[in-house]
């Protein structure tokens, strides 16, 4: 624990030191970036801190923002969620920074919610998630249920014909939420409660003999046999090899994944994955100039050739590019104002669309399926037609679909009850 | 005479048609190739089929492997070598040298999964006519599950030319499948006495079928008493599968947990910082790779006794630097070594970043070994269960046959008596603590083959680790490989009732209760020097 105060206090001590130098120090916008640098999250985190750096001297270079320059709080949660409310309490009323962007798993999202809401400030979230949640201070840039795990079913059944599903997650509130919205979903669209196979193992399980092997014989019952994967990151690597090794190729029966994307695929020797799939509303490969300069960018502000971009970088461009926009539109930084003003502003995605500020807090985005390369890319095998809003609150969940947000006024609630017509007060 | 003339004037003619229509199939298939749609591919790929020569049967493998590109510019499909950064292009028809070019010239002419099926099935058929009979019959069983009356057709006249007895087999097992669906009842009898006992899980779906749906009784009553044979075989090599995935994951809590049988077993340190040992193993394996990038089935090897010799003298440190101070006070080296655990954890952070680092499997441990179509077992867990018990020997022989094992017990058993005697307790401290982290070192090579390498890898195997160890006895190096083992076994027996979660927590809760019966373990040292 030593250790990782000591990172911290450096790096405040770094900002503190930045902040007294030089004359422009003194009128700062400042932005904070909550993402743990220690611990399990650092993995997927610290790339996401890289990018807000990036952007924010972006920025500046063009001049800041209302004839102010910018500056990045970076403090570090260290995967501790407890930790994520203190640290976001201290940017807020100790820094006093105008926005964070910030947070990856959705505990750490839960656990600083109330902080948030409690002082009144900006969170952007840039990570795919369960949905069932608006808050009037968060801004959820990745995607929602929808936008991701919808879009990615639709897919197999109608363009690759599959009937019978492997629902396999980690064992927490992500997978266990979006398999509830699917497995409705599935039941709805009249498949069998016999072929679906649900299964869930533990965070950073290894040995996936056993599920890889029940995969296969239940695959081999004749029909078309799919798995929809919501395994969190570190453990993918060691199930995709035991489906190489246990030859089950895409082919046959092929994975979707929602939580493998670039960052994780070069960590490992990707030709036993080639054919398996993932659905995310960007791929680095996209061919669209917005992305070819971003990408140029990124190398540039790493100075690494070999580095990776992936969707949650994206959802930060994005989210980045909508508060920048959205306090040029309000002409201040007062998250109140900001608040208002960011609802239907659109900015240019990475992808070569116009993502907007929905009402409900969520955006507009594309579903790209894409299929796992023997370089670590991914290709585009199918796009949805345009771009699909995201949506809070889950139609296929007899409890949720009657619920609806919305923060414009008069109605400005995030849970409202279209049956009763109440908002049940609560502000998630 | 005439005739003759005349004959072979056709001949020629349909000879010269023939190659002619072949050439500009080719070329339509080849311009095809480089759309972006698939369905133009996937017309592309049954052109090439159809011509049946070498040149497509070259193309489709180059289009499996990846390495079939199209140039931006003038769409010319070509061949690709990769050399660094930049890309060799060969003509794909003429084979012509197109020189060195860079990366954003070209594209790959991408394909999708039903493309890659497409494409195997269309090899496949190439295949058929191969020199190799090992190659034919793979070949004809890919075929099993194909309805083209077609392919049927031709394979049996292949069946005729077919001089392999395996091949010819395997040839008549697809045409018994085939003729299942026929309404003949003689053919029907004939093809289920012919796959009795295939274990093939399409053959199993068609029997089944048969067996409730045929309208002739005899039909029936074969094909369910085939169904039931079929059944009982799948059982039992279910559960020898069972049986060794089981086995495979004890070996790895067993490898990770040797380590520790030394040093919380024999010497009583409680050393949270082992996993961390292991970890540092892992990583060693990595910088070998990265060192022999062209020998990476060598480097394994290499990194066996690099990473004992790395993690050895990390665990000699720790030692000599803050354990030693320790000795006798059990709370404060739980709480160094965990301190100590934490700081080597950011230490790889920052030295290797937070991310994972690729650690590539060579080709001898990928893959698996089949035995029959349900039974195959991967070679990486193979090799690490064998790798585990060699492992476990070696410490066996150390402990029991050489001077350093010797002294190591008489410590373990009384220290001032054994230091009476003229033993240097302090040295063989400090060696069997280096013993004890070079073996965990060496568990980690083996889990660089399995799991991420990364800088959490250690938290994952501590619980375990301590968990075989207390469950074999403390100090007895068979307990910690028996219980290691067993503890395995009884994982993957629950999981499939159970599911992953919660067999790992009735294996914990089992062990709790056994410890409660039990303290010292399923295998209790014995003795005087055990009592105190």
């Amino acid at each position: 624990m030593r250790k990782f105060k000591l990172t911290t206090f450096t790096t405040l001590a770094l900002f503190i030191a930045s902040m007294l130098s030089p004359a422009i120090a003194a009128d700062t916008i400042k932005v904070g970036v909550l993402h743990s640098l220690s611990g399990t999250m650092a993995i997927s985190e610290t790339t996401l801190k890289d990018t807000m750096l990036m952007l924010i001297e972006d920025q500046n270079k063009k001049g800041g923002l209302l004839g102010k320059q910018l500056e990045a709080v970076v403090v570090d949660p260290a995967s501790d969620w407890p930790l994520f409310a203190e640290k976001a309490r201290e940017l807020i009323t100790k820094d006093k920074v105008a926005a964070t962007f910030g947070c990856w798993t959705s505990v750490s999202r839960k656990s600083v919610l109330p902080v948030f809401e409690e002082l009144d400030s900006i969170l952007f979230y840039p990570v795919q998630y369960e949905g069932e949640e608006s808050s009037k201070n968060v801004f959820y840039t990745g995607a929602a249920p929808n936008q991701q795990a919808i879009p990615a079913v639709d897919y197999l059944m109608n363009e690759v014909g599959v009937k019978r599903w492997v629902l396999a997650g980690t064992d927490y509130v992500y997978p266990r939420t979006t398999n509830k919205i699917l497995e409705a979903y599935l039941k709805a669209k009249g498949v069998k409660e016999s072929d679906i196979m649900i299964n869930y193992t533990p965070f950073g399980h290894s040995d996936w003999q056993s599920i890889v092997s029940d995969i296969k014989k239940f695959g081999s019952a004749g029909m078309k046999t799919a798995v929809v994967s919501t395994i969190n990151g570190d453990a993918n690597v060691p199930f995709y090899k035991e489906l190489g090794n246990q030859s089950v190729s895409a082919e046959d029966i092929p994975v979707v994944a929602f939580s493998v994307g670039e960052e994780e695929l070069s960590g490992i020797d990707t030709k036993p994955l080639v054919g398996h799939l993932a659905a995310w509303n960007y791929f680095m490969s996209v061919d669209a100039p917005e992305n070819d300069e971003f990408i140029e960018k990124w190398h540039a502000f790493t100075k690494d050739e070999d580095r990776v971009t992936n969707d949650p970088m994206e959802a930060h461009y994005i989210g980045f590019k909508m508060w920048v926009e959205a306090v040029k539109k309000a002409g201040t930084t007062d998250p109140a104002a900001v608040q208002e003003a960011i609802i239907g502003v659109a900015v240019p995605n990475l992808t070569g669309g116009l993502s907007a500020m929905m009402p409900n807090h969520h955006i507009t985005k594309p579903v790209l399926i894409g299929e796992i390369q023997d370089d670590g890319q991914f290709e585009t095998v199918w796009k949805t037609e345009g771009l699909v809003p995201g949506d809070a609150w889950s139609d296929y969940l007899p409890d949720s679909k009657i619920l609806v947000a919305d923060w414009r006024s008069p109605l400005s609630c995030g849970n409202y009850n279209v049956e009763t017509a109440t908002c049940s007060g609560q502000n998630f | 005479m005439p005739v003759i003339v005349l004959r072979s004037l056709v001949g020629l003619l349909l000879l010269f048609n023939f190659s002619l229509s072949s050439a500009t199939e080719l070329d339509r298939a080849l311009s095809l190739l480089s759309s972006s749609s698939f369905d133009d591919k996937s017309l592309a790929i049954d052109m090439l089929a159809q011509t049946g020569d070498a040149t497509s049967e070259l193309l489709l493998n180059a289009m499996a492997q990846g390495e079939l590109y199209y140039v931006k510019k003038d769409k010319r499909i070509v061949l690709v070598q990769k050399q660094g950064s930049k890309f060799q292009l060969a003509d794909a028809l003429s084979g012509e040298d197109l020189g060195l070019v860079s990366k954003r010239k070209v594209k790959k002419v991408s394909v999708n999964n039903k493309l890659r099926k497409q494409i195997r099935s269309a090899i496949s058929r190439f295949k058929l006519f191969h020199a190799d009979a090992a190659v034919r019959l793979i070949a004809v069983e890919n075929l099993m599950a194909n309805e083209d009356p077609e392919m049927l057709f031709q394979l049996e006249s292949i069946r005729l030319k077919e001089s392999d007895p395996d091949v010819v087999d395997a040839i008549d097992t697809v045409i018994a499948f085939s003729k299942l669906e026929s309404g003949d009842v003689e053919a029907q009898l004939a093809a289920i006495a012919k796959l009795d006992g295939n274990l093939d899980p399409a053959v199993l779906i068609q029997l089944k079928k048969l067996g409730s749906t045929s309208s002739e009784e005899s039909v029936r009553l074969a094909a369910n008493k085939s169904v039931r044979t079929i059944e009982t075989r799948v059982s039992i090599f279910s559960y020898l599968e069972t049986l060794f995935f089981g086995l495979s994951l004890g070996s790895i809590l067993a490898l990770a947990a040797i380590g520790l049988a030394i040093t919380f077993g024999v010497m009583g340190v409680i050393n949270m910082a082992h996993g961390e040992l292991i970890m540092i193993g892992a990583y060693t394996t990595y910088v070998i790779q990265l060192l022999m990038p062209n020998h990476i089935g060598l480097s394994l090897l290499v990194a066996i006794p690099a990473a004992f010799l790395v993690s050895a003298l990390v665990g000699i440190a720790i030692e000599r630097l803050v354990i030693r101070y320790l000795y006798g006070r059990p709370l404060e080296t739980l709480l160094a070594t965990f301190g100590i655990s934490l700081f080597l954890q950011q230490a790889v952070r920052s030295i290797f970043s937070p991310l994972n680092r690729p650690v590539v499997t060579p080709e001898w441990m990928s893959g698996s070994l089949q035995i029959n179509s349900l039974l195959s077992i991967t070679y990486n867990r193979l090799y690490i269960f064998f790798f585990c018990l060699a492992v476990f020997g070696l410490l066996y022989l150390v402990m029991t046959k050489t001077s350093l094992g010797l002294h190591v017990r008489a410590i373990s058993q009384n220290r001032p008596m054994a230091r009476a005697m003229g033993i240097r307790s302090q040295w063989v401290d400090a060696m069997t603590f280096g013993l004890g982290s070079g073996i965990a070192g060496i568990a980690g090579v083996a889990l660089s083959q399995i799991t991420n390498v990364g800088p959490n890898l250690g938290q994952a195997y501590i619980v375990d680790s301590f968990m075989v160890v207390v469950f074999g006895g403390v100090g007895n190096l068979w307990g910690t490989l028996i219980s290691g083992l067993s503890l395995g076994v009884v994982g993957k027996f629950l999981e499939p009732a159970t599911g992953a979660v919660l067999a790992k927590i009735l294996v914990l809760i089992f062990i709790i209760l056994y410890i409660q019966k039990r303290p010292r373990g399923m295998f209790p040292q014995k003795g005087r020097a055990a009592e105190q």
